[in-house]
């Protein structure tokens, strides 16, 4: 028997395969589905800031904005009490999460100011959950920011939320930093226990007919794949903060790179989506097939095999290595 | 025992009692009583429980009809039951309310006292209808002030109990049932040692019950009947006395004694004047300040009046009287005296001559109040003057001038009895900027965190966009009971720079009175753009002048347009009523306890507006002279007819209560077109139009809802005189390339900015895509020269109506409305499909229109926006009720066809001295399509110049008549509350009659004007007032119903296809018999920024929440009656639905709920969606219309 399990932010897990931040993790009954299928942990939709915030205030407009206008209608809509507006039911998900599965839930906040609304960090431990995945979706749009401003802002929500909570926080970022591997020691030495690379940013499509820009979903693909595992490999070795690859996982053979690249763990949610969450279950049953079929004794035994630090041309992945790409497709 | 002090209105502080003391409660809203039913529903739907621990029933019903008929039932049943309402509800409970009473069956409703449509409707507050039904057997119960509503509430429902006569409880409309006030709050324990356990258990038992049948409601024959009505004297007999008991026993445990009539004043008074309701506590006023000037007066306060007693009255009426006035508020035309008037005079009357009393005072009636017209000490004052004077004046009306009877009586308005402690604070407006909701919030923590006494009381203008609120707030140490309007403020702020040229703001404002203006410039550039009257007014009355810039702070702390926290931090730092530090930390409480439950940002952002206010508060150093050169614009242009200066402008002015009765019309008829006077100049931005972008498609043009943006093709060489920034272009109509111009002109000072145009508009430039035809653009810079841009294009000449094709969008856009600028909500969905009609058929249209948002916005003075064209035609306008609307317009049609079918009676029997050419042509004429129409208004023209010349009687008769001659289009138009619910039964009639009537229902799934309750149009999981946890019953197919009688049957929402609409409205106009159309139309009660109204309206298309289809039962040869204009849903539900706040605030607060109520709602979506294809299949080809009808049922 193989040994699939991993260590994960101080948790042992069953295997490295890890449900990630998606609209399926909103229903309970897709959690348990989950567990059943073999997920070793679950990382919850997430709380968004914005949203929060959006939601609050437009309440707030609508159903007050036209009251007292008139002296029929001093009033359009019924006073319902409560609205559930803040993390209240996202915090009862946790709840009910934690009471569904027992595989460890971690809570996801995906936000970029250091409002109250960090508080809900320690509110999300108080409900049970057993880590923090801190979701910094930033779009750097202002001219006046410079580079160093932005990456202190994340050091100091890190800071922030480490502070606040005695969970194991870890930090999903995006790939745009001038100076990724400094950065990701920085945000281990700010408290990350993890750091969860890439983000997949939101990226708005054109409607060439109305003229407009229209949100676009596109889900990911195993080539995305290949910038995580670069970065996973290059990471590895130089940091205690485990690294979860998230984005293009997708195949049995992702899985394999990326713990061969020295991820801890792989976070999988287009190919949930794609394939369903009965997908958990072939992928786990191949992962042990591929590891037994070459007589991998532990998934911890690949950890970080193909990391830069231990293929034999370390330089395949810095800059000889583009040049060598390159020409050989301008070759073909 | 201790209670709790609540600030709470007297719809409230009824609703509380009524709640807490039954078990069944019918409801149905109207104005002004709706909140209490909406208390009621939403203490229930919260589980709050009666006095007994059991949730009370709360039951909307489709009318006022159908709740006194539930209530009936319910309290056949066994139930404790109530219900709340006002005027025409009252009346529409009348044959019920002999019911009641006939039966002797205790039950205590409450009404918030409205007057009653008659030469027009009016929202406000009197005793009109509550005087309508003192012949019901019921007992009437006045109350005078927000405690004595809740006291009263209580007392009645404790002696009706024991009387076994029903109880009308009523307080007056507005006055007192929306006057916010600080009030002690009676508790379970009161309540439950005021009823009686045993009181309820005898009722019970009267109950119909199989177990012990009994039969009410027999017939009964001429030998008994007399007998058996008179069986209940001794019960009425019995009702001041145990009423009496019960004000008592209530005293007892409160401190508060009432009495059922009780006196205040000298106890030696020769004048007494006699009143019911809130205009009591004013004349309480002024007698206690004229008593304690010596003078010997008194006033004698009825609280019963009916059953009235004569020894409870007589009891405390002062022996020294010499002269009584009795003060009615309410008008009986052509009666020797009103009601209580009568009343009174019956008792004096018969008390005289049975020897109780010695003398018998002279009495006099007046009337008083009407539609909540201001009732002062001033006006007390010149009650006892006119006692006082040596021939007084009988039947007298004080508060207006009557110049026409010579009724009223003179008053002093500079009489004033207003304590010097109280505090007395202003505040100007705008309806969409929260004040009057800071205000609510600041009199609750004046009340509720101090040891004052507060008092709010809140004035609206008639219209939906921009309208003007005024807040009238007092406090201070010592009770207040001032029920009149503030005349002399201490505190006046003004929260928009803008109402200074319109009105006289600082009227109002007593010497050395502050006066705060939310105002864009600062404190040293303020002064030189106020306008004269303003300036002269400040230095005049050495007011103390602070601005702020609301606005800004608005902006910086994320509160948008809402500047209400902000003001109401200035009010509080400025007034002195609390310490500032401690102001602050109670308006914060404020906050956290109103906006704590919408959200942390919501909260935040509140608080860093009330922490970043005071920084841009400023003083203004007031300069010795008045310097301005601008002055308070005038209401209406020089060039205003006669009837809109002299009667119309005073209105919108805001002086209509100084207008003579000699000036209003004695029959309610008013002229239209009058709109156009009236410019509002509420739009901070209006459509700039891009003549090199145009596609001239007339979208814009279609969809704006006040009319105001318009198009024009006209002969090239009239643009030569056009004032230099008029635009034009080239015309995209084959027929008028080279030789015409086109113009799209913007209304400037009409525009409400609602930029529905804009989102309708589909031309985008190509190198910046936010760059549209029309874009918005800030008006003030525009204004002068738009306006003369404006005036010169409405000289321009219509298109003749012939050239154009009415079918198509693009040629629609250059037919004339004839409904313009009209008070409805910026962005109204409903008013488009109006202006749509009058542009197709306006100039031979009558409309009946329902009570509802399009009577108001239809009909509501000051001015009218349905118009006339250049000959002088358009549309002819009317409501009747809110119930009978449609039955109203077959009347009309009836009435219509009559007349054209004697006309052409007395043209046949004249025939022989007529042209015989015009004679055949007038009878045999076809009128389909405009040239024919155009055709024989010709020919009856030509027949009124012969007739003219005729001496014959038939000649004359045929002279009214011949317009007749011409098809008139009847148009029943009215909201889903009227078609769905309270009208149903008569629209069902009108349906089956086979007449020719066009019914119009703007469709916004709720009732809107009333403040958003259920409708049976009301779709499955929307929110709703009376179903605040979403509706759980499906839409009506009203559609489909329709089907069924046959008639011409669409539905429509112009959002998602404005061609089918006009195709839809064409077809309904031609189709001879009764057609229907359902409009789709988006409203504020739906909860997002009207902006994506026409959005909205395609989701809801795309859903097949409304699918569009025509059902045409006289449809052409080979062409299918029954046609799905819409597509298979393409979107589910919730991708529509969600973008509301009507269903999304139910996803927030109950998300199981709102879960379930979404998976039905999507399975009613696709049921009717498979209906209607069905329907599609199998009329795809021609069928007759019997078989028809038999498919759809």
């Amino acid at each position: 028997m193989v040994d699939l399990s991993t260590q994960y932010l101080g948790f042992k897990l069953r295997n490295p395969l890890v449900v990630a931040a998606s609209p399926l993790c909103k229903d309970i009954t897709n959690l348990r589905h989950m567990e059943d299928c073999g997920a070793a942990a679950i990382v919850l939709h997430s709380l968004f800031e914005e949203q929060l915030n959006l939601e609050a205030n437009e309440l707030d407009r609508y159903l007050w904005d036209n009251a007292d206008v008139g002296a029929e209608a001093t009033s359009i809509f019924p006073d319902l009490g409560s609205y559930n507006i803040g993390p209240e039911g996202y915090l009862e998900h946790i709840r009910k999460a934690k009471e569904t599965v027992s595989i460890p839930v971690i809570a996801s906040l995906n936000g970029v100011s250091r409002g109250g609304w960090i508080s809900y960090a320690r509110e999300m431990q108080q409900a049970g959950a057993d880590a923090i995945e801190l979701n910094v979706y930033f779009i750097p749009a202002e001219a006046n920011a410079t580079a160093a401003s932005i990456e202190q802002l994340y050091l100091d929500l890190v800071t922030e939320i480490r502070k606040t909570v005695t969970i194991p926080v870890a930090v999903k970022v995006g790939p745009y930093f001038s100076a990724f591997a400094n950065m990701a020691q920085r945000l281990e030495q700010a408290g990350a226990s993890g750091i969860v690379i890439f983000n997949r940013f939101y990226q708005p499509d054109f409607d060439l007919e109305e003229l407009v820009v229209k949100p676009s979903v596109t889900l990911s693909d195993s080539h995305e794949l290949l910038l995580r595992l670069h970065w996973a490999a290059m990471l590895h070795g130089h940091l205690k903060a485990d690294v979860a690859i998230t984005g293009g996982v997708h195949t049995v053979e992702d899985v394999v790179k990326s713990m061969m690249a020295g991820a801890k763990v792989t976070m999988l949610a287009s190919a949930l989506l794609k394939n369903g969450i009965g997908y958990l279950r072939s992928l786990r049953n191949q992962l042990e097939a591929w590891l037994e079929r070459r007589e991998y004794e532990s998934i911890e035994q690949m950890q970080g095999s193909m990391s830069q630090r231990n293929v034999p041309n370390p330089k395949a992945f810095q800059r000889s290595n583009y040049m060598r790409v390159l020409s050989s497709y301008s070759l073909k | 025992m201790s209670r709790i002090k609540v600030t709470i209105d007297g719809n409230e502080a009824a609703a509380y009692v009524a709640h807490k003391t039954n078990e069944v409660i019918a409801i149905y809203p109207i104005t002004p009583s709706s909140p209490m039913g909406e208390f009621s529903d939403q203490w229930s739907s919260e589980s709050k429980p009666n006095i007994w621990g059991s949730i009370p029933q709360v039951m909307e019903m489709q009318s006022e009809g159908g709740a006194v008929a539930a209530l009936h039932g319910a309290l056949q049943g066994g139930s404790l039951g109530t219900t709340f309402t006002s005027s025409q509800g009252l009346l529409l409970m009348i044959p019920n309310m002999y019911k009641i009473a006939g039966e002797l069956t205790s039950c205590c409703i409450h009404v918030a006292a409205r007057a009653v449509a008659a030469q027009g409707l009016s929202i406000f507050g009197d005793h009109q209808d509550v005087m309508a039904v003192r012949q019901t057997g019921w007992a009437l119960l006045a109350s005078n002030n927000v405690q004595e509503v809740m006291d009263t509430a209580l007392i009645a429902q404790a002696a009706t109990l024991e009387a076994r006569v029903p109880f009308v409880h009523f307080f007056d409309g507005f006055r007192t049932s929306h006057e916010v006030t600080k009030v002690e709050q009676l508790t379970v324990e009161d309540m439950r040692a005021m009823i009686s356990d045993e009181l309820v258990s005898a009722h019970r038992l009267r109950s119909l019950s199989p177990d012990r049948p009994v039969l009410r409601g027999t017939a009964q024959n001429p030998d008994v009947y007399f007998q058996a009505r008179e069986t209940v004297n001794p019960y009425y007999a019995a009702v001041p006395a145990i009423l009496q008991k019960a004000m008592d026993r209530f005293a007892s445990l409160t401190g508060r004694q009432y009495k059922l009539y009780e006196y205040v004043g000298a106890p030696d008074a020769e004048h007494v004047v006699l009143l019911m309701g809130s205009g009591c506590d004013v004349a309480e006023e002024a007698v206690k300040f004229l008593v304690e000037k010596g003078e010997k007066i008194g006033l004698l306060k009825v609280r019963l009046f009916r059953p009235f007693s004569a020894e409870h009255f007589l009891s405390v009426l002062p022996a020294s009287v010499k002269t009584i006035s009795v003060l009615d508020r309410t008008k009986e035309p052509g009666s020797a005296g009103e009601p209580l008037y009568q009343e009174v005079l019956t008792v004096l009357a018969e008390s005289f001559a049975a020897g109780k009393l010695t003398a018998m005072p002279k009495l006099l009636g007046g009337r008083y109040g009407l539609s909540s017209k201001e009732f002062t000490p001033a006006m007390v004052k010149a009650v006892f003057d006119n006692m006082k004077a040596g021939s007084p004046k009988n039947h007298f009306t004080i508060g207006i001038n009557d110049d026409v009877s010579h009724t009223s009586l003179d008053f002093d308005a500079r009489f004033s009895t207003e304590h010097p402690s109280t505090v007395r604070a202003l505040f100007f407006g705008l309806g969409a900027d929260g004040t009057v909701g800071a205000n609510k919030n600041s009199i609750k923590i004046i009340g509720e965190d101090t040891d004052n006494y507060a008092q709010g009381y809140f004035v609206y203008d008639s219209k939906k966009s921009g309208s003007i609120t005024t807040s009238h707030l007092r406090f201070g140490p010592r009770p207040i009971h001032s029920s009149y309007l503030i005349s002399r403020a201490n505190f006046v702020a003004c929260h928009q720079f803008s109402f200074l040229e319109r009105i006289d703001v600082l009227k109002m404002a007593d010497e050395g009175a502050v006066f705060l203006l939310n105002s864009q410039l600062g404190k040293d550039e303020v002064w030189d753009q106020l306008p004269r009257t303003v300036q002269q007014e400040i230095i005049a009355k050495k007011l103390r002048f602070y601005v702020i810039d609301g606005y800004a702070v608005a902006r910086e702390t994320g509160m948008g347009q809402r500047i209400n926290t902000i003001m109401q931090t200035c009010f509080f730092a400025i007034s002195g009523v609390l310490p500032r530090e401690e102001a602050i930390e109670a308006i914060k409480k404020a906050i956290k306890k109103t906006y704590g439950k919408r959200g942390e940002a919501v909260v935040a952002k509140n608080f860093a507006a009330v922490d970043s206010t005071l920084e841009h508060l400023h003083k203004v150093e007031v300069p010795a002279q008045a310097t301005s050169t601008v002055d308070l614009r005038p209401p209406v242009p020089a060039e205003a007819p006669a009837f809109v200066q002299d009667v119309l402008a005073p209105m919108i002015f805001g002086s209509g209560d100084d207008l003579p009765v000699s000036k209003l019309p004695a029959d309610g008829t008013y002229p239209t077109a009058t709109a156009q006077w009236e410019k509002r100049n509420i739009a901070l931005e209006i459509p700039a139009w891009d003549e090199k972008l145009c596609i001239q498609c007339g979208k814009c043009v279609l969809v704006c809802p006040h009319a105001v943006i318009r198009a024009k093709v006209y002969p090239s060489d009239l643009a030569a005189a056009a004032p230099e920034s008029f635009k034009t272009a080239d015309p995209k109509w084959k027929n008028y390339m080279g030789t015409h111009k086109y113009t799209l002109q913007i209304a400037p000072e009409d525009c409400t900015g609602c930029a529905l145009c804009i989102e309708a508009c589909p031309a985008k430039s190509k190198s910046e895509v936010k760059h549209k035809a029309i874009n918005m653009v800030a008006q003030p810079p525009l204004r002068e020269s738009e306006a003369r841009n404006w005036e010169f294009f409405l000289s321009l000449p219509e298109v003749p109506r012939e050239e154009l094709a009415l079918s198509q969008v693009k040629d629609v856009q250059l037919l004339q409305p004839l409904f313009e600028f009209s008070g409805a909500c910026s962005g109204c969905g409903e008013t488009p499909y109006i202006k749509l009609l009058t542009q197709l058929f306006g100039d031979r249209t009558v409309i009946a229109n329902a009570t509802g948002c399009s009577s108001i916005y239809g009909g509501n003075l000051p001015t009218t926006p349905y118009s006339v064209n250049k000959d002088g035609r358009g549309v002819a306008w009317s409501n009747s009720l809110f119930e009978d609307n449609a039955e109203f317009g077959l009347g009309l049609r009836l009435s219509i066809d009559k007349q054209h079918e004697f006309a052409r009676e007395l043209l046949v029997k004249l025939a022989a001295v007529l042209p015989e050419g015009l004679v055949k042509g007038l009878l045999a004429g076809g009128q389909k399509g405009e040239a024919a129409i155009a055709a024989q208004r010709a020919r009856v023209a030509d027949l009124k110049k012969v007739l003219v010349a005729l001496k014959l009687p038939e000649a004359k008769a045929l002279l009214d008549l011949a317009g007749n001659l011409v098809d008139k289009s009847v148009w029943i138009v009215g909201g889903d509350g009227w078609a769905y619910d309270i009208g149903y039964g008569g629209l069902d009639h009108v349906l089956a009659s086979g007449r020719n009537v066009n019914i119009l229902v703007l469709d916004t799934e709720v009732y809107s004007n009333t403040g958003g309750q259920m409708s049976k149009a009301t779709p499955r999981g929307a929110v709703a007032k009376f179903a605040a946890a979403g509706k759980a019953r499906p839409k009506k197919d009203l559609a489909l119903i329709a089907m069924s009688y046959p008639a011409y049957v669409a539905r429509v929402a112009m959002g998602a296809s404005d061609t089918q609409t006009i195709k839809a409205f064409n077809e309904a106009e031609a189709f001879d018999g009764p057609s229907i159309i359902l409009a789709y139309s988006h409203c504020i009660a739906h909860g997002y920024d009207l902006v994506h109204g026409l959005e909205q309206q395609k989701r809801a298309v795309l859903s097949a929440h409304w699918p569009l289809f025509r059902y045409n039962p006289a449809a052409g040869e080979g062409q299918a009656n029954f046609v799905l204009d819409s597509k298979a849903p393409s979107i589910p539900l919730e991708q529509y639905i969600y973008n509301e706040t009507r269903y999304t605030m139910l996803r927030q607060s109950d998300p199981d709920a709102a879960r379930l109520l979404l998976q039905e709602a999507q399975q009613d979506v696709r049921e009717r969606w498979e209906r209607y294809e069905t329907l599609a299949t199998e009329f795809a080809a021609p069928a007759a219309p019997a078989t028809a009808a038999k498919g759809a049922e």
